[in-house]
């Protein structure tokens, strides 16, 4: 979950829900404070777009026009409670007409979909236009959690969800229209299966730390 | 010397110096706040007017611009949020949360955000941010405007507590803290702004970490805190006519924290009084007289006091809002108790 990459511009995953959100609107600060053409985009669930912080951070990425992009993962669940439920739209993307920005609902199972309007975000934000929302619906495939029995959520809605899972059916397009052939794809496979294998070995490889560190890097020098 | 260095200066003065001063030095050095201009937009005279609540930070969006100088919504949690997410990103933002009180507005960003990103990211983050704002009692502003906070962000690991008691101390400890590669959490009592004194014109830091000993003295420590400062220095006044010779101690900063420069005092003196304009519990009063009990009480004559605020809010009504703040009088009168007079 504590995952980040800042020599990649990556500056963490959160698990306080919502909680990177206005980060990212900082790293898109930083960017139009040095007239850099860097955009921001922020990731979160459904789960988030009811958290006060979206909201404020909306309405200030919408007045100083940052060069943010809003991508909300809605696969319908925020641990247990549906999002039908929590959320007082059907579509979360409506909410940034509220902010004076646009909003697009895509199907996140279509890569080619995201890729399209990702492409329209992007560009309004390096013209200086601001922010956009998108919404990206999915099903949920797996539960909350590692184990997740998901007795709150009917078994044929999660067999529903593995047909629509994008991998699958991003390899078939790319085979059906001839990008690459079935041999690629499964070369492809084992190569990020190596390397994920290979990181899960670091990870087992490296030692423990000493527990006389505990309270080291809590600041920095 | 030269002239210059003679001159007085408000502490609102003196902190917008500093953040001019190191607005011009550094061009990643931003600062965005509810008001810190006035008149967003307006252009003209409008524009730049009100230059924050106290004034503090008037001619700086005329001297800096637009881009670097930015006027927000009140979003406290976005305005924060922003202000680390930026810090991260590399520039230096200072951020005006204009009261102490409206920070627990923005506590996810600064609690489990700011003071935590270095440590969960295993030392990758830089979060070169200051939130500076006002606090503290005397002005009738009650409960939601005259909080000091800083015991609470004092028990948050990853983050700075800085707490200046005088003009010159504020220019140096903020210039510091714009500076220092972590969140720092800067407050301004409310009696610091109309506060004078000399300060050196150019730029200087005085270290986070280190305290002061405003006056020197061998019968009792005193360790005040920001504008208690002040007060304990005319208690002393009092106090050395009754042949008392107090020494007063100004942490300057809560976190980190001086110990040493106080158990070297405490080991002179024998007393210690500790004075906060806060709640007692949980306090840095409170933590102040437990470490010190612990690494000095082999020398300690009597046990050390506090005098700190009641557990309760801070009460509009002047009475009320008097009998609140530590006064001079409960300084003199505790000292004399420990001190056997």
């Amino acid at each position: 979950m504590h995952i980040a990459d800042f020599d990649r511009g990556m500056l963490g995953a959160n698990a306080i829900v919502g909680g990177g959100i206005a980060l990212a609107a900082g790293g898109a600060l930083a960017g139009q404070t040095r007239e850099s053409d860097t955009v921001s985009v922020s990731f979160f669930g459904d789960g988030a777009c009811n958290q006060g912080i979206l909201h404020e951070t909306m309405n200030l990425a919408s007045i100083w026009k940052l060069p943010l992009i809003f991508v909300c993962e809605n696969n319908g669940w925020a641990e247990s409670t549906p999002t039908e439920y929590s959320t007082s739209v059907s579509d979360i993307a409506e909410r940034a007409k509220g902010y004076g920005f646009p909003g697009y609902v895509v199907d996140a199972s279509d890569a080619q979909e995201i890729y399209d309007v990702a492409g329209i975000a992007v560009a309004r934000a390096r013209n200086g236009e601001g922010p956009t929302l998108i919404e990206a619906k999915i099903a949920r495939m797996v539960g909350h959690y590692l184990g997740d029995p998901e007795g709150y959520r009917p078994r044929e809605l999660k067999e529903k969800a593995r047909a629509k899972d994008p991998i699958p059916i991003l390899e078939s397009a790319l085979i059906d229209t001839n990008a690459l052939d079935a041999t690629e794809v499964s070369d492809m496979k084992s190569r990020i299966g190596i390397e994920l294998d290979e990181a899960v070995s670091y990870a087992k490889d490296s030692p423990l730390p000493d527990g006389a560190d505990v309270d080291l890097g809590v600041y920095a020098e | 010397m030269n002239n210059k260095n003679h001159r007085t200066l408000s502490g609102a003065a003196a902190i917008n110096e500093a953040i001019r001063q190191s607005m011009t030095a550094d061009s990643s050095t931003i600062l965005i706040g509810e008001d810190i201009a006035g008149g967003a937009g307006l252009g003209g005279k409008h524009e730049g007017a009100m230059g924050g609540s106290f004034g503090v930070t008037k001619g700086l969006l005329e001297q800096f611009g637009s881009l670097r100088v930015r006027d927000t919504p009140i979003s406290e949690a976005a305005i924060a949020g922003i202000g680390v997410g930026a810090a991260a990103a590399g520039l230096r933002p200072i951020v005006d949360m204009m009261w102490s009180s409206f920070t627990p507005l923005a506590f996810d960003q600064i609690f489990n955000q700011a003071a935590k990103m270095r440590y969960m990211f295993g030392g990758q983050a830089r979060i070169p941010v200051v939130l500076r704002m006002a606090m503290g009692a005397g002005l009738g502003a009650a409960g939601q405007h005259s909080d000091t906070l800083y015991s609470v962000f004092t028990h948050i690991p990853g983050l700075k507590v800085v707490v200046p008691s005088s003009p010159s101390d504020a220019k140096g400890l903020l210039i510091a803290s714009i500076k220092d590669n972590n969140p720092v959490l800067f407050f301004e009592h409310m009696g610091l702004y109309g506060m004078k004194e000399e300060v050196p014109e150019e730029p200087y830091t005085y270290p986070l970490g280190k305290a002061r000993v405003v006056l020197e003295g061998s019968d009792i420590t005193i360790i005040a805190i920001s504008m208690m400062v002040p007060k304990a220095i005319e208690a002393s006044v009092i106090l050395a006519e009754e042949g008392i010779r107090a020494e007063i101690i100004d942490p300057r900063t809560l976190s980190p924290i001086d110990y040493e420069s106080m158990v070297a005092s405490v080991k002179k003196t024998g007393r210690l009084l500790i004075v906060d304009e806060s709640p007692p519990r949980c306090s840095i009063a409170t933590d102040i007289a437990a470490n010190l009990s612990e690494l000095a009480f082999g020398y300690l004559h009597a046990p050390c006091n506090r005098i700190t605020c009641p557990h309760s809010p801070v009460p509009l009504s002047p009475p009320l809002e008097s009998a609140y703040i530590p006064s001079v009088e409960k300084i003199i009168a505790a000292s004399k108790r420990l001190c056997c007079v």
